[in-house]
């Protein structure tokens, strides 16, 4: 008995130890963040002598952070509403469907998720800009692209589990796929759904070579890029360059707290499928 | 009637995903297989057969990122691992809410965009690392990021940071499914925690493990954002690995036929590195 309270004891005085290493570098960048820039130079590693809240008003004028945070959800809402829409209806049709046909879609989008990006991005660059396409629909089409053979797999995985029964009984009643695919089907597939949204949204939220290749213009520039820029200006004055990673951190942070049992369980989904 | 009607509406469906994969996958991939047999510098190209293969051959530079790499990928899976089978471990077991917050905490780096995590690393690394050589004396702490060694080791921790907690979740889920009566039977039979991790958990473990070794090997290969946001390849490009080098070659050489070549290459590696590993998974499986 004593040795399985010593036992408890031992774990909870490790995970704390590993808990501190793993926050530790967010807090310092916090409280970097609210010192002077001397004050950085000779105290780095404590709590600061003399707040300061002139940074932020600065970073966050500098980083245009009101427009790149609009850049950044727009893209990624764009992207996402078309990986759900088209991958899930891919699926369906791929899982009532099978035959060699559906077979070889299916061994062909395996093969794509081997691919790394680096392998294409120079073609893929210089096509979409013979066509004119180097803007956000363009990328927004890219996010389909390389987000659509994970999510087919998870709709496909899930769609295992809907009986065709109800498919039936809705051709009975003289519904079309269409009609069945979404006001049947779809609706029971909404924790996979949740799961696809997380997990591209997390991949197309922090995406930065994508967009850097694609809409490398001022006016455009999602906080990843803009960050990149703003970083590379303010080496030297590392109070700025402090506020404005708090300022890009916040959000992920924030929607994490409200979300983290559904992200979580995401993520164990999509990694273990 | 009704087969051709199915007919119609399998490809309705299957049409805006097989568009989008072919436009931003497959036609650039056969592109860029013919790209590499070119002297492309984006704007015009000419024909020149096995050129660029043969000259990566004596590309010291190419060479070394590609060494670079490979000794990052082993150091990282081993270490991401490592960690990620003791974070499991730690949170699975009983100490109530406080696992919980654990889980939440070791996890959070993974959420952040490697442009960000590679710039907070480089204050942890080279300012703060200098305030605790001045408070400490110890020398350690001192000259993180200004050569190779230390690049090496900055690049490692921050994957470390980033990547143990993603993969701790995939242990815990395989931790939480072995089921309770057998750890309960041997804990019956009088096993120590101990004997209970190596004879039974870890055993257990072993398609974890092929998920785990799978997944970091293939995203250290591929590490360019904390690449780019950490060092940049600096000093003099010695900490440059494979992607950032095939970026570089491309988009400040413009020799975009010769990156090209890199890039499929750098394709047939991270293929074969997969492949290979699900082939022994296949095996081991076969095994069991």
């Amino acid at each position: 008995m004593k040795t399985e309270k010593m036992h408890k004891w031992l774990v909870i005085l490790l995970g704390l130890v590993v808990s501190l290493a793993w926050l530790y570098p967010f807090v310092l960048i916090f409280i970097n963040s609210f010192k002077t820039r001397r004050e950085i130079f000779t105290n780095t590693l404590f709590w600061p002598e003399e707040l300061t809240f002139e940074n932020y008003p600065r970073a966050y004028d500098d980083l245009d952070y009101t427009r790149s945070f609009m850049n950044s959800l727009m893209i990624t809402v764009a992207s996402i509403i078309v990986i759900v829409l088209f991958s899930s209806m891919a699926a369906y049709a791929l899982s009532r469907y099978p035959g060699k046909m559906s077979s070889v879609i299916y061994f062909i989008c395996a093969i794509t998720m081997l691919i790394p990006f680096q392998s294409l991005m120079i073609p893929l660059v210089s096509l979409f800009g013979r066509f004119d396409m180097l803007n956000r629909v363009g990328l927004t089409f890219m996010n389909l692209g390389f987000g659509s053979s994970m999510s087919i797999f998870l709709y496909f995985g899930a769609l295992r589990s809907v009986p065709k029964s109800l498919d039936e009984a809705a051709i009975l009643d003289g519904a079309n796929p269409f009609q069945i695919f979404w006001r049947v089907v779809f609706p029971l597939l909404k924790p996979t759904t949740v799961t696809v949204i997380i997990l591209n949204s997390i991949r197309i939220w922090n995406d930065y070579l994508l967009p850097s290749l694609v809409i490398n213009k001022d006016g455009m520039y999602t906080i990843p890029l803009q960050m990149y820029y703003f970083f590379g200006q303010y080496t030297t004055q590392w109070e700025l360059a402090l506020a404005g990673l708090v300022l890009a951190i916040i959000p992920i942070i924030l929607l994490y707290m409200f979300l983290q049992k559904h992200i979580i369980q995401g993520i164990t989904e999509g990694a273990t499928k | 009637m009704k087969r051709k009607n199915e007919k119609y509406f399998y490809w309705a469906f299957l049409f805006p995903c097989i568009l989008a994969v072919s436009l931003v996958i497959f036609i650039p991939l056969l592109y860029g297989i013919y790209t590499s047999f070119t002297d492309s510098d984006g704007y015009n190209m000419a024909f020149i057969g096995l050129e660029n293969y043969s000259r990566l051959l004596s590309d010291n530079q190419f060479l070394h990122s590609l060494w670079f790499t490979i000794r990052f990928a082993i150091v990282s899976v081993i270490g991401v691992n490592v960690i990620g089978l003791g974070m499991a471990l730690l949170v699975t077991q009983r100490t109530g809410k406080l696992s919980n917050i654990f889980r939440t905490i070791f996890f959070m780096p993974n959420l952040v965009g490697g442009i960000i995590l590679g710039f907070i690393w480089q204050f942890i690394l080279v300012k703060a690392f200098t305030g605790i050589a001045q408070i400490t004396g110890i020398s350690f702490f001192s000259g993180w990021l200004a050569d190779t060694t230390t690049g090496f080791w900055g690049l490692v921790i921050v994957f470390l940071w980033q990547m143990s907690g993603y993969i701790m979740i995939i242990y815990i889920s395989f931790l939480n499914s072995i089921p309770a009566d057998i750890n309960e039977a041997a804990a019956i039979d009088g096993a120590s925690s101990w004997q209970t991790f190596w004879r039974i958990k870890l055993p257990m473990l072993a398609p974890a493990f092929t998920i785990s070794l799978f997944l970091t090997l293939a995203n250290a290969f591929k590490v360019y954002d904390q690449n780019l946001a950490l060092t940049n390849g600096a000093p003099f490009g010695s900490t440059e690995m494979v992607a950032m080098n095939i970026y570089n070659t491309a988009f400040f050489q413009y020799q975009q036929g010769y990156a090209q070549a890199k890039g499929i290459v750098y394709l047939l590696l991270v293929a074969a590195i997969s492949l290979t590993q699900v082939y022994y998974t296949r095996k081991r499986e076969i095994d069991l």
